[in-house]
């Protein structure tokens, strides 16, 4: 469905020194810096995936995604979506696709969401019986129907981001592009918006193409991850197999009847230790959560445990590491 | 139609604040009331300026006011998209399935310009008496296209100024000389003025075709070839062509370079 070889774009970027001397120099001869935003790309995302695409700040996300959805042509390399290469058909190809930019509003800002509603039936020219059916589904599995009537200005800003996503659905897209759309919101806005992803994707099977620094987006929503860093795709494997490579610790913390004494145990760290309540990371290579609580409940009355896995941004904190961006 | 709808949007807008709305008309109709003042006093002063008439004169402020004040309504859009492109409007833009001039023009309507669009047609009516003219049906047609042609003069002049956003970012403020130097130039009979300014403002820009060269035909001092110099404004409407394409070449540029 999304096909991407060889994908290469470089910006020239205006150098300029400090001071008002090099500003001056800087209106006669500039020198230029090639930043290499995307440096061979190649990867391909099937019908109905949930692709979870991350990497820092300035990795070359926004710039592929810009290419993947026509609005930027790169140097050289193939891409074909759905058939089309976005930049050269980009009037049919982007009535398949929809976008979401967490930061930027698509809607009317003074007016109610209904009347951006129906520009963009006009403009994306979608017949009647089939707006209303989809704006009847929207509405409802979104929970819009309070606000549509409402101007957007006046919408906190979970209402406005599902406002936001139903307004990119509404030409019923086989692509989403998802940029950032949890971002600022509240803990039930957030679980409201991962849910309808995965509702979406599954009943209508839509693709969906998620950038997000939230890892929790990634671990809830998405199957498979494509890292990108400096401009090159460095990890494009599941989920699962990334969680097991850095899954290298166990967090293990017990509470127990009043114990003075610290008690040390074999391949594992004690992370902090009071009378009544210790933490330790094991390491999961040498030993396992079973042997830790036989070794420990013979010295120690044990009230209570839990055992945690890493949590997911240490999990992808490694995965930059490890290829150091 | 699209354009309709997207006239509904904004007016829906400015509806939100209407009394800002009403003061905004009000001060754009009491400015450019204050600029024909001007033109008025000085008829009042001196009778006639190189052998044009106040009514001769007031047509063409007339003409060229309206057809400012009409593009400054519906192709605002293009004075102010260095914002739009700083802003990430205009990917926005380009990520639906219709044409980006419709687009541009679409997502701003200045509604406080029909002030000054008021303002411009209150002196048409008085130019028009003060003329006396014999009016027939060719003579309100070439008014008509007079009022076109400007307009699209115009717009092709704030296309080009937005075009020039995709090639840099600096340096805009000299497209001035031709929106608001053309307005105040345009609003004079192009005789009063240097020979290289009027050759430049005839075929170059062409805001001598909106105004001047039909007005010989208006107040009959065009006695050969009526039917051309009544149809010079139609030059206006060719000008938005050559614009249209400078916007097709800035937007395939921004493609390839992105912002």
């Amino acid at each position: 469905m999304i096909e991407l070889t060889h994908i290469t774009k470089t910006f020239k970027v205006a150098r300029r020194g400090k001071g008002a001397g090099a500003a001056v120099k800087a209106m006669f001869h500039r020198e230029y810096k090639l930043v290499h935003a995307l440096d061979d790309v190649s990867f391909h995302i099937g019908r109905g995936e949930i692709v979870g695409y991350i990497g820092p700040n300035g990795a070359g996300k926004s710039t592929s995604v810009k290419v993947m959805s026509g609005i930027l042509v790169p140097e050289s390399g193939a891409c074909e979506i759905m058939g089309y290469t976005p930049w050269k058909q980009r009037r049919e190809y982007v009535r398949h696709i929809g976008v979401v930019f967490g930061q930027r509003t698509q809607l009317w800002w003074d007016v109610p969401v209904q009347d951006s509603y129906d520009l963009l039936q006009a403009i994306y020219k979608i017949p009647n019986e089939r707006f209303r059916l989809t704006c009847e589904m929207l509405t409802e599995t979104l929970g819009l129907a309070d606000f549509l009537q409402t101007p957007l200005r006046q919408l906190s800003l979970g209402q406005r981001m599902r406002a936001e996503i139903a307004g990119s659905l509404l030409h019923e897209p086989e692509i989403l592009f998802l940029d950032e759309p949890t971002i600022g919101l509240d803990a039930v806005s957030k679980l409201a918006v991962r849910q309808f992803i995965k509702q979406l994707n599954a009943e209508r099977q839509v693709t969906v193409i998620l950038t997000t620094h939230d890892m929790h987006d990634i671990e809830a929503l998405t199957d498979r991850i494509l890292l990108i860093g400096k401009g090159k795709i460095l990890h494009d494997g599941s989920m699962a197999g990334v969680k097991h490579r850095f899954d290298t610790y166990r967090t293990l913390t017990l509470t127990f009847t009043p114990h003075t004494e610290p008690v040390p145990l074999e391949h594992a760290e004690l992370c902090s230790w009071s009378a009544e309540r210790a933490v330790y990371r094991l390491d999961t290579a040498k030993t396992t959560v079973s042997q830790a609580i036989t070794a420990l409940g013979g010295q120690l009355n044990i009230l209570d445990m839990t055992s945690e896995n890493p949590p997911v941004e240490e999990i992808i904190a490694g995965l930059y590491r490890e290829h150091n961006i | 139609m699209l354009y309709l709808k997207y006239l509904k949007m904004n007016l829906r807008s400015f509806l939100q604040y209407r009394l800002n709305t009403f003061l905004a008309v009000l001060a754009q109709f009491l400015s450019s009331a204050v600029a024909f003042a001007g033109v008025y006093l000085l008829f009042d002063r001196f009778g006639s300026l190189g052998g044009w008439s106040l009514g001769e004169v007031s047509l063409c402020f007339a003409v060229t006011l309206s057809a400012f004040a009409i593009t400054d309504c519906v192709a605002r859009g293009f004075d102010v998209f260095s914002g739009s492109v700083k802003s990430g409007d205009f990917d926005r833009i380009l990520l639906r399935p219709r044409g980006t001039v419709l687009q541009v023009m679409g997502s701003h309507f200045e509604l406080s310009r029909l002030g000054r669009l008021l303002e411009a047609l209150l002196v048409l009516v008085l130019a028009v008496r003060w003329l006396g003219l014999a009016w027939d049906f060719p003579k309100a047609l070439t008014l008509l296209l007079m009022l076109l042609g400007g307009a699209c003069t115009f717009t092709g002049i704030y296309i080009l100024g937005a075009a020039v956003c995709f090639f840099t970012v600096e340096g805009l403020e000299f497209l001035n000389i031709f929106t608001h130097g053309g307005r105040e130039l345009a609003s004079y009979p192009l005789t009063i003025f240097n020979r290289w300014l009027r050759r430049f403002f005839t075929f170059i820009v062409p805001f001598g075709c909106m105004n001047y060269l039909p007005l010989l035909y208006l107040t009959g001092r065009a006695e050969q070839h009526a039917a051309l110099y009544m149809l010079t404004p139609l030059l206006g409407v060719a000008f938005l062509f050559p614009c249209v394409l400078v916007w097709r070449m800035g937007v395939k540029r921004y493609l390839s370079t992105g912002n």
